[in-house]
């Protein structure tokens, strides 16, 4: 390509044939371009800080584990909830999911006396279907998914309490499942470790592959980036929705069944916590509210800050309650730091300032 | 058709186009063409009927009546995409690309380049970025060499050149360019202009919507100028003054009017002229 206006631009800044060779191809722009950057100093800040102020105990595995597990749980959710943050969505009714999942495996496998592969399938299923509700409810009346969401959990939670009395009689379930799906879902590896960590490995290599190296994820970003442009460029925006709705509460549905079997019984006003925790990690973790940027290591990151505060504050022998004056300024100082980062990210260009220099 | 003059058929041809909604008529008996490797300047006032005729090409709305032909071919676009098959390409005036995604990610939204094979298909950024680098430096953009920048950092003809460059990529022989210029400073639009000039010459036919007669004049072979959704002139390159257009965009007689109310306000006011909100 030898056009005049190509020339002609060439003239014009000169510069060309004097800007620095290719930078190394891990340089500051490509660091401070990443939406975690501000999650890992966030995570690296509070493990030195609570390893100070907590001691040799909070490094000992059954520190780690304390906090590891909390992180699991709460990872396990915060993922699909990070996906659909980035595509621009929340969802408010994980609460009420994994409750009343944990509550139908308990009551299928434990009341009804099911094997306990049907109580789980019952479970999950239960989660993908209010998913399915809350992704067709958003996707066709396009009321806000935070009113959408929000009345699913109260909703949820409604069924799950006049159901749990009505069928046992009483607001608590016992199960106590044999094998393999103690092992599966709810031992202890080493006697300390949850495997619900191993799932949540697990989780975070699916999602990262969705997100960041399959194509879906570039549709997830362009759906939280600007949803008009993504629905004219052909992107079949609500089926992603939907989609994404299904995996939040699938993975409400999975912490709820693993609760069930490690806890061997289930509660129905479990898991409202994770409404809010996992909104919390996900924004430390560097996804913006508003959709369309973040990234999985950030929500990983994201949700190791607030397991390793949350936890730690009970080895530093502090007030418990401290943990959540300390996540609540966290998040107001993650949401500024990752806002100076973005725009850092927006206007850091590596190879246009020996141009422009050259235009002068 | 087989009708028509020996030289082939328009790429795109309105025939007639009328649009209306409700009882509000926006659009009567609009009629334009516009041929491979030429740049057709629609120019009109807000409120003209510009818009609506841009979501009529890109397959928004349906007209009400009047004929769409693509190479002499009576077409009807039920949507974007159906519109998007026939060649048409839309680009907003921000470029409809997202911010926070980078460059190459962006370029390929909705079609993206996969390598390895399933279920472990993988998106392949550095096609995606040589494709998009590639493109843009085509259009004249020689500013961005790295495809992993984020869009939001590009200026906005960098972006329009984007936009532009994806089009064309994607096949577009018939680009419909909304105002691309309007929320741009000088050079900048200097810029946009070049790269309309740059896609004109791969032989694109380029509809150029504005109302900046400046701009227009500077890329235009072919314009029409839209009054109240009817067409109120239809020259070539160097038949009307700069003057003539402006006047024919605000309704002729109008702006003379205008200027003669001006005139007698900035006597009655001792020279200074009437405060502009």
């Amino acid at each position: 390509m030898t056009s005049q206006d190509e020339r002609g631009a060439r003239g014009r800044d000169g510069a060309i044939a004097v800007k620095p060779s290719a930078p190394p191809r891990f340089d500051v722009g490509g660091l401070i371009r990443r939406p975690e950057t501000g999650a890992l100093i966030g995570t690296v800040g509070v493990l030195v800080f609570f390893s100070i102020v907590g001691g040799r105990t909070f490094l000992s595995s059954a520190g780690v584990s304390s906090w590891l597990n909390v992180a699991a749980e709460l990872g396990i959710i915060a993922l699909p909830v990070g996906l659909l943050m980035i595509a621009g969505e929340l969802d408010l009714s994980v609460g009420s999911v994994l409750a009343a999942s944990s509550m139908t495996t308990s009551i299928v496998s434990g009341n009804w006396g099911m094997p306990v592969f049907v109580g789980i399938l019952s479970g999950l299923a239960l989660g993908l279907l209010v998913g399915a509700a809350n992704g067709l409810v958003v996707t066709r009346t396009r009321v806000p998914s935070f009113v959408v969401t929000l009345a699913t959990n109260f909703s949820v939670a409604g069924i799950t309490l006049a159901l749990a009395i009505a069928l046992t009689g009483s607001t608590s379930s016992s199960l106590s499942a044999g094998e393999p799906a103690k092992t599966l879902l709810g031992s202890l590896i080493g006697g300390q470790f949850e495997v619900a960590v191993i799932w949540w490995a697990l989780a975070v290599a699916v999602v990262g592959w969705l997100l960041h190296v399959s194509k879906y994820g570039n549709w997830i970003f362009a759906i939280g980036g600007d949803l008009e442009s993504a629905r004219t460029m052909g992107i079949p925006i609500n089926g992603v929705k939907i989609a994404l709705y299904m995996s939040s509460a699938l993975g409400a549905a999975l912490v709820g069944v693993i609760q069930a079997i490690l806890y061997n019984g289930a509660q129905v006003a479990a898991g409202q916590a994770f409404v809010f925790n996992s909104i919390i990690a996900v924004v430390i973790g560097g996804v913006l509210l508003t959709g369309g940027y973040g990234s999985v290591v950030g929500i990983v990151m994201g949700t190791l800050t607030f397991a390793i505060v949350n936890q730690g504050i009970y080895f530093s022998g502090w007030d418990a309650n401290l943990a959540s004056l300390i996540l609540g300024l966290m998040l107001l100082a993650a949401v500024l730091m990752n806002n100076t980062f973005r725009r850092m990210a927006l206007s850091y260009s590596p190879k246009s300032k020996p141009v422009e220099q050259g235009r002068r | 058709m087989t009708t028509e003059t020996p030289t082939s058929p328009p790429l795109l041809r309105l025939t007639d186009i009328s649009m209306s909604f409700g009882s509000t008529q926006v659009l009567t008996d609009v009629s334009l063409e516009v041929r491979r490797g030429e740049v057709l300047c629609l120019l009109g006032d807000n409120g003209a009927g510009k818009s609506t005729l841009i979501k009529i090409m890109s397959g928004v709305y349906q007209p009400k009546s009047g004929k769409i032909e693509v190479e002499g071919r009576p077409v009807t676009f039920t949507s974007p995409r159906d519109s998007a098959r026939y060649g048409l390409a839309t680009v907003h005036q921000f470029g409809g690309t997202f911010p926070l995604m980078t460059i190459g990610r962006s370029f390929f939204v909705g079609a993206e380049p996969e390598k390895g094979f399933w279920p472990l298909k993988r998106f392949d950024r550095k096609f995606a970025n040589e494709v998009a680098v590639r493109e843009m430096r085509q259009l004249g953009i020689t500013r961005v060499t790295d495809g992993d920048r984020l869009v939001g950092g590009l200026s906005g003809g960098e972006r329009q050149a984007l936009a532009i460059g994806r089009a064309v990529y994607f096949g577009a022989s018939i680009l419909v360019l909304d105002e691309p210029t309007a929320a741009l400073g000088v050079k900048e639009a200097a810029h946009v202009l070049r790269i309309v000039m740059a896609a004109r010459k791969k032989g694109i036919a380029v509809v150029f919507i504005t109302h900046q007669v400046t701009h227009a004049l500077t890329v235009g072979d072919h314009f029409a100028v839209l009054i109240r959704g009817a067409k109120a002139a239809d020259f070539r390159k160097g038949e009307k003054s700069r003057e003539e257009i402006t006047d024919l965009m605000a309704g002729g007689e109008a702006m003379a009017e205008l200027e003669a109310e001006l005139d007698a306000y900035e006597n009655a006011h001792e020279g200074h002229a009437p405060q502009i909100a």
